[in-house]
């Protein structure tokens, strides 16, 4: 069941939108602010408030990247696997997350701290090698500083 | 050296609030347009300008807007709309003018937008730019507070409204009939044209995409005119250009310089020429879909015309260098990789040609490759050509491909015959 105060801040982007359907975005990442992912019935439930089928919304949802249909950790790590971040050091810096966290691409930590993500381009590519953890991006990231980087996330 | 985009970036400053940019000058030119020039005189002095696209295929701005019908039997509903989808690997352009000026973004949209007649008009930004997101919701609020946005703008008659869209996460959105049924609340494949989107786009209404960039030189060009702005620039085409390097130089980055600066200005002197111990092998000069260049290529200038003559396009003018200490091979696959994700999936020829390309590219690079390969990639580079495919995409992703097939073979051949990457 969604929360009121999720019903209410979709009300507002409803409010704002030329048509329901056009707030759908917002509406999923409404949710995934709060909850970290769109569950199928949240899904269903949004669908219902936009006028929408779920198939429709799905088909919307399953199309971008960053609208997570699975659960993920209370943290998201993204690694930019685009060139300029390829060829200065994301594969070292990818080793050591992984032997780090016990992980692999897609993957999240047994105590549900960390998931962890390969991304296209973050348009940080005078960083690279660059890496998000949420909505913070850091780089040039090297491995030893990572240690570092991830004791803020808890 | 005039840099009118950037005159008002304070690197690792906050931008300037509204108050502050209009003590720069900033709305002086909205002023004057509101008061004393009509829509169609707007247009004729981007048109005189000679302002072409920065989006990547360099479109002339002022011709694109006169595409859309105006007066009275034109639908009154039309829509203007802000591309800063940035997602295509090596572009990180507006990523600093959005962080760096919004103020100068709002008012080149209410400009754009009156010079067309929309009352309303989007800007669609990618995920993941949450400090850009922050800065432009403050000015466009600015905005409206000051009423430079809303009902009955400065006194006058007219009337726009700007909202913010936040992607999540795409490269595909950017594609510009993508990016409308994305705002529309659709899956974003791409749109067939004709019809354009300038007669009709956004819910059929006539509706013009423009670039970040693009949409930042408006004011300056009202304020100061169509000469001026030519006389910015060192080519045949107006004003400045951000241009960026990244990869294995000294000082990666982007600066606004005069349309025209070669790649060896940018290189060598910008980005201080490569690191030590690292010497330069190729260039790919505007963004990922662009065709590789050679270290002879140097003294080419980075504008539209002269990048095309030189085997290439300007693209998005950023451009990413390409080092002797990595796999050619490597590259292009990781470059097609991408692509390969990000193809929506809507045509047969890129969905299934890009995978095929990425699958056997994976192949050669770890020694399972075959000679013939080479030649089918080659074939698959024209299938994937201008015109086969539903959109630019997939001819933007065979660009890289074709041409260091050409200007690398040999490196390909070696992986091929010695049956694994050399640079392992
Ligand atoms: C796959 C693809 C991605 C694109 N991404 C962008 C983008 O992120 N930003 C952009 O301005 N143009 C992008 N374009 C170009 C747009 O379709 C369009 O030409 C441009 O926004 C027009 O603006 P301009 O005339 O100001 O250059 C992309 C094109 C394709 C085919
Ligand atoms: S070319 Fe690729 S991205 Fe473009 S419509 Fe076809 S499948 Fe989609
Ligand atoms: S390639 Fe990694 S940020 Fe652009």
């Amino acid at each position: 069941m969604l929360t009121d105060e999720e019903k209410s801040e979709i009300a507002e982007e409803l409010a704002q939108a030329e048509r329901r359907e056009q707030a759908c975005v917002e509406a999923l990442l409404a949710v995934q602010k709060r909850r970290g992912w769109v569950s199928d019935e949240n899904l269903a439930e949004i669908a219902l408030l936009l006028g929408m089928t779920p198939a429709e919304l799905d088909a919307v949802a399953t199309f971008y990247s960053f609208v997570f249909r699975k659960p993920v950790g209370r943290h998201v790590i993204t690694l930019c696997d685009s060139m300029v971040c390829w060829s200065l050091g994301l594969n070292p810096l990818y080793e050591h997350l992984k032997a780090r966290m016990g992980i692999t691409y897609g993957e999240t930590t047994k105590d549900n701290r960390f998931t962890l993500l390969p991304a296209s381009c973050m348009g940080a590519c005078d960083r690279a090698p660059v890496m998000m953890i949420d909505n913070d991006l850091y780089g040039p990231v090297e491995p030893g500083a990572i240690e570092g980087i991830l004791r803020k996330y808890t | 050296m005039e840099r009118p985009l950037t005159k008002n970036i304070r690197p690792g400053q906050e931008p300037l609030s509204l108050v502050e940019y209009e003590q720069a000058g900033g709305y002086l030119a909205l002023r004057k347009a509101l008061t004393s020039m009509s829509p169609k005189d707007v247009q004729d002095a981007v048109k005189a300008s000679g302002l072409r696209g920065r989006g990547g295929a360099g479109f002339p701005t002022g011709m694109k807007w006169s595409f859309v019908p105006l007066g009275e039997h034109a639908p009154k509903q039309k829509y203007f709309i802000v591309n800063a989808d940035e997602m295509e690997p090596g572009t990180f352009k507006d990523r600093l003018l959005l962080e760096g000026d919004p103020n100068l973004l709002v008012e080149g949209v209410i400009l754009a937008a009156y010079a067309i007649q929309a009352d309303r008009a989007y800007i669609f930004l990618r995920q993941g730019y949450t400090l850009a997101a922050k800065r432009l919701r403050r000015a466009i609020a600015e905005a409206y507070a000051k009423n430079y946005l809303g009902k009955g703008i400065l006194g006058t008659g007219y009337n726009l409204d700007l909202r913010l869209h936040t992607s999540a996460g795409r490269y595909i959105c950017g594609e510009e009939t993508a990016l409308i049924n994305a705002l529309e609340g659709r899956r974003a494949t791409p749109r067939a044209k004709p019809p354009f989107p300038q007669v009709s786009g956004l819910w059929g209404k006539p509706t013009v995409v423009n670039n970040v960039e693009t949409v930042m030189n408006i004011s300056p060009i009202i304020a100061n005119g169509a000469e001026w702005f030519k006389s910015l620039s060192r080519s045949v085409d107006g004003g400045t250009k951000v241009y960026g390097v990244s990869g294995r130089v000294k000082r990666p980055g982007a600066w606004e310089l005069p349309m025209g600066t070669t790649l060896r200005e940018l290189i060598e002197e910008r980005a201080g020429g490569m690191q030590e111990g690292f010497r330069l092998r190729g260039i790919i000069p505007g963004g990922a879909s662009t065709d590789v260049l050679l270290p002879e290529h140097l003294d080419v200038k980075m504008d539209f015309d002269s990048v095309g003559k030189a085997g290439s396009r300007l693209g998005t003018g950023t451009a990413i260098v390409l080092d002797d200490h990595t796999c050619p091979v490597g590259f292009v696959h990781n470059l097609e990789q991408f692509f390969r994700r990000e193809s929506c999936g809507w045509c047969t020829p890129c969905r299934e040609g890009l995978a095929w390309i990425e699958q056997t590219l994976r192949a050669i690079e770890s020694g399972a490759g075959e000679m013939s390969d080479l030649d089918m990639l080659a074939g698959q580079c024209r299938l994937l050509g201008p015109g086969n495919t539903f959109c630019a995409l997939a001819p933007g992703a065979v660009e890289p491909l074709q041409s260091a097939l050409k200007y690398f073979r040999e490196d390909f051949v070696r992986h091929i015959k010695g049956k694994k990457c050399p640079w392992k």
